[in-house]
């Protein structure tokens, strides 16, 4: 049941994703070009949403599905957030995805992300193989 | 919610050592989004081409990108461009780096730029600038040489 919920949370999320163009290779490019307020806008609006939620889970102590605390803590700050964070901005210029996007593109008909898919996860098996010898 | 692409892409591998079964939730809300795309992409399709910039638009025809009709450059993502120098470079270099980058930074753009910076979180928001700073980098200074 629980997890049905997850499903349509997806669902939900998906369209979202695609009817917003933020999966588009255009739109991330017009971002890093400073050419159109259109992903600043959308991230403003998501940032804005999100802290309105977290000051109302916090005051009105809203409760997980599993009815436990919600964990607001952030992540803790290492040094992965800007290596990794440049190595990620990368990868998110030349494929235009992150990695949500990379799974609406999928479903919304272009097959070739698979490619993209399937050499993102093999990125994150390198790192988990690599991880002990990178600095943090 | 929002921690989805760290919990997509670690969730595929197993061998990351913990139960993965407790985190199954976000195999589910993949699914759901892979759903989600083909309802928007079939159902709600948009008929139109994408209305990007007009700077944007000359500024990748420089670069020799001709095709605008869909979300993605076809002279780039297309299977009959794998086996180019270029072709190679965006899709699985960018796919590589975009998921090494995301566990190596311990998130991604929702999961940083949105839900940490909506925690006032610092590190997310050092993330998130080193997410701009590679993008850019990409964007002004290779993307010259490798188009």
């Amino acid at each position: 049941m629980k997890n049905v919920l997850f499903l349509c949370l997806g669902v939900y999320f998906g369209i979202v994703l695609v009817k917003s163009e933020v999966i588009s290779w255009f739109r991330i490019q017009e971002m890093f070009r400073f050419q159109s307020i259109h992903m600043y806008g959308i991230m403003g609006v998501a940032v804005a949403i999100g802290t309105l939620s977290v000051f109302l889970i916090k005051r009105l102590n809203i409760k997980s599905v599993d009815n436990e605390a919600i964990n607001l803590t952030g992540k803790p700050f290492t040094k992965g957030n800007i290596f990794g964070g440049i190595l990620f901005g990368f990868g998110w210029a030349l494929t235009g995805a992150c990695p949500g996007p990379l799974y609406a593109l999928l479903g919304s008909g272009y097959l070739i992300f698979i490619l993209v898919l399937l050499s993102a996860i093999c990125g994150a098996y390198v790192y988990g193989v690599v991880r002990d010898k990178l600095p943090h | 919610m929002r921690h989805l692409c760290a919990a997509l892409v670690a969730g595929k591998v197993e061998y990351f050592n913990y139960d993965w079964k407790k985190e199954s939730w976000s195999l589910f809300l993949t699914a759901g989004v892979i759903i989600g795309g083909l309802i928007a992409g079939t159902l709600m399709a948009n008929p139109h081409d994408i209305a990007i910039s007009g700077a944007t638009k000359a500024d990748l025809i420089k670069l020799g990108v001709t095709s605008f009709s869909s979300y993605v450059p076809k002279d780039l993502f297309a299977w009959d461009k794998l086996m180019t120098l270029r072709g190679f470079f965006f899709m699985i270099v960018g796919g590589f780096l975009t998921g090494f980058g995301t566990r190596y930074a311990n998130g991604c753009t929702s999961g940083h730029a949105i839900m940490g910076m909506s925690l006032l979180n610092p590190g997310s928001l050092i993330a998130t600038v080193s997410f701009f700073i590679g993008g850019l980098v990409m964007t002004w200074l290779i993307f010259p040489l490798i188009f």
